[in-house]
């Protein structure tokens, strides 16, 4: 009993220090955001003596980060909040429908998952850009379209568990199909939208291609921003890790908040 | 029963429609320009397969395919390696079991574009720095060789998505049952043993989908590539996605980057249906 208390115990100081290997990166790059571009090149490693907090005030102005920082909540909002409606309403319609139509509707939702973006990024911008709508209104529209498969297959596999009984008892209380789907199998859904909203959230918020093909400069995201951003400041680390470092700050206080519910979506989400 | 057909469109409309519109029209009709001169401009002429006969005397094409597969191989490896390592050590009853599972879970909430970024820091001037300080001369000069930026992207990767790898190796985990592992203790089985032979063939399915998964984000990967190498030096650790980006966006060629997209798709959608006829035989097995 003694020995695998004592291997316990090592382990715990390998996982800690293996804890501390996987934050090293950080560490970096927030001990040499507040160093000047002198001190970044006399000594990369250590705190320094005098902590300047001036490199965040620049990087701050420079990225626009309240600007960016919108830009990005509204596409996520507006993206995720329409990806969780009509992809649960949808696999609602699938899942309850057994016809044969239904089934091969579904299989083409599970198929495209198999789709990588670059296979149709040329076209797409193409045809977005034919009709105008390379704007924030059209990259929402593609994220339900890129979204919805992954989603709808989510919500299939929870809605099978849920009773029809349920909305044949509703249907003879007189409620029509609209009612019965949010009044009562959405709010039963809710833990399996939260794993969607979650796994979502991450994609979008966090995307660089698919903005970049679409958006201008006086709509771009956090990641796009930060990649013009960058190019401004190649040779000037100070001002481009404070940068970066602000751009990280919004999604550790989320996740320190909500790290079980986020672990369990993606834990949910990559093994049904 | 006219009431019913008709709800059962109205709830499928809308992702139906988005679905069409932002996938299955652009892959139909991106099919159809491969076979084109188009270049973004207006006109183009039907060329055949002139197109696909060119991309496989396209040297940076197929440099681009060697260098990502390569990636893909080191990749898968070390990832589920680490990813199962860090997940076995995670479900033994340490005290910072769940504070260890959100640190090596971060770095994936945060986008490849900015992980790339911070670690292009490290690379050139930590590594450099430290190179100095400790008389290491391999460690100065990252990122400016091919095989330097080869193990720059593994490291991210491995970095960013070993967390990952580990949650799904930990759900199987958790789904082995404790009953069998202590029967194999009773037995006289040391841990090896116990894994060996009661652990592992339990978490097999685990394999599988780690195996796919790694493999299509290898093959998918664009955003760590572009912000830690942009592909450099001399395109020599350009991946697949970058080169058609490159192709069309830079070059213009719209069609002939289109053409590497339908091979690119081949290859992806190639790797999926695999997974999924793997799936499937284990279901029969089970």
């Amino acid at each position: 009993m003694k020995k695998k208390k004592r291997n316990l115990l090592i382990l715990e100081i390998v996982g800690l220090l293996l804890a501390l290997l996987w934050l090293s990166p950080f560490y970096i790059m927030i001990v040499n955001s507040i160093k000047t571009k002198k001190e970044i090149f006399s000594d990369v490693i250590g705190i320094p003596e005098e902590w300047t907090f001036e490199n965040f005030s620049n990087a701050f102005i420079d990225l626009d980060f309240i600007h960016s920082f919108i830009n990005s909540l509204i596409i996520t909002i507006f993206s995720v909040g329409i990806i969780i409606i009509f992809s649960a309403m949808a696999a609602y319609a699938l899942q309850r429908n057994k016809s044969k139509l239904s089934g091969m509707i579904f299989f083409i939702f599970v198929a495209a998952m198999l789709i990588p973006f670059q296979s149709v990024m040329i076209p797409l911008v193409s045809l977005f850009g034919k009709v105008e709508m390379l704007n924030q209104v059209g990259l929402i529209f593609m994220y339900l379209g890129f979204g919805s498969s992954l989603s709808i297959f989510l919500y299939h596999g929870s809605l099978s568990s849920v009773a029809v009984s349920l909305d044949e008892a509703a249907t003879i209380d007189g409620a029509n199909k609209w009612q019965i789907f949010w009044r009562i199998i959405f709010p039963i859904l809710k833990p399996i939208s939260v794993t969607v909203g979650i796994l979502n959230v991450i994609w979008i918020w966090n995307d660089y291609l698919l903005p970049s093909l679409v958006l201008n400069e006086q709509s771009a995201t956090i990641p796009l921003k930060m990649f013009f951003f960058f190019g401004q400041y190649t040779k000037q680390w100070h001002l481009a890790l404070a940068g970066l470092t602000i751009a990280i700050i919004p999604v550790i206080i989320v996740y320190f908040f909500a790290q079980k519910h986020i672990i369990k979506g993606v834990s949910d989400g990559a093994v049904k | 029963m006219k009431n019913k057909s008709l709800s059962f469109w109205l709830f499928l409309g809308p992702v139906l429609i988005s679905l069409c519109v932002v996938v299955l029209v652009p892959l139909i009709y991106g099919f159809i320009f491969s076979f084109t001169d188009w270049t973004g401009l207006k006109g183009s002429n039907f060329i055949g397969l002139e197109n696909y006969v060119d991309l496989f005397k396209d040297k940076e094409f197929l440099q681009s395919i060697w260098f990502t597969t390569k990636f893909a191989v080191v990749a898968i490896i070390l990832l589920n390696v680490i990813g199962l390592g860090l997940a076995l050590l995670v479900t033994r009853k340490l005290k910072s079991s769940n504070f260890l599972r959100t640190i090596f879970f971060m770095p994936n909430l945060i986008g490849g574009l900015i992980l790339g970024f911070i670690w292009q820091f490290i690379f050139i001037n930590v590594f450099d720095g430290v190179g100095k300080l400790l008389h290491m001369e391999w460690l100065s000069g990252w990122l400016s060789t091919t095989e330097t930026g080869f193990w720059g992207l593994i490291i991210l990767t491995v970095w960013q998505w070993a967390g990952y790898i580990m949650i799904i190796y930990i759900a199987y985990l958790e789904g082995v049952p404790q009953e069998l592992i202590e029967a194999a203790e009773m037995d006289g089985a040391n841990s090896f043993q116990r894994f060996r032979n009661v652990t592992f063939p339990l978490i097999r399915p685990a394999f599988t989908v780690c195996l796919f998964l790694t493999l299509s984000h290898s093959f998918k990967m664009y955003d760590q590539n572009l912000s830690l190498t942009a592909g450099g030096p001399f395109n020599s650790t350009q991946m697949v996605a970058m080169e058609i980006y490159k192709t069309a966006f830079n070059e213009n060629l719209m069609a002939f980057a289109q053409s590497k997209a339908v091979i690119f798709f081949i290859i992806v959608a190639g790797i999926g249906l695999t997974q999924v006829y793997f799936n499937k035989k284990k279901e029969v097995d089970l």
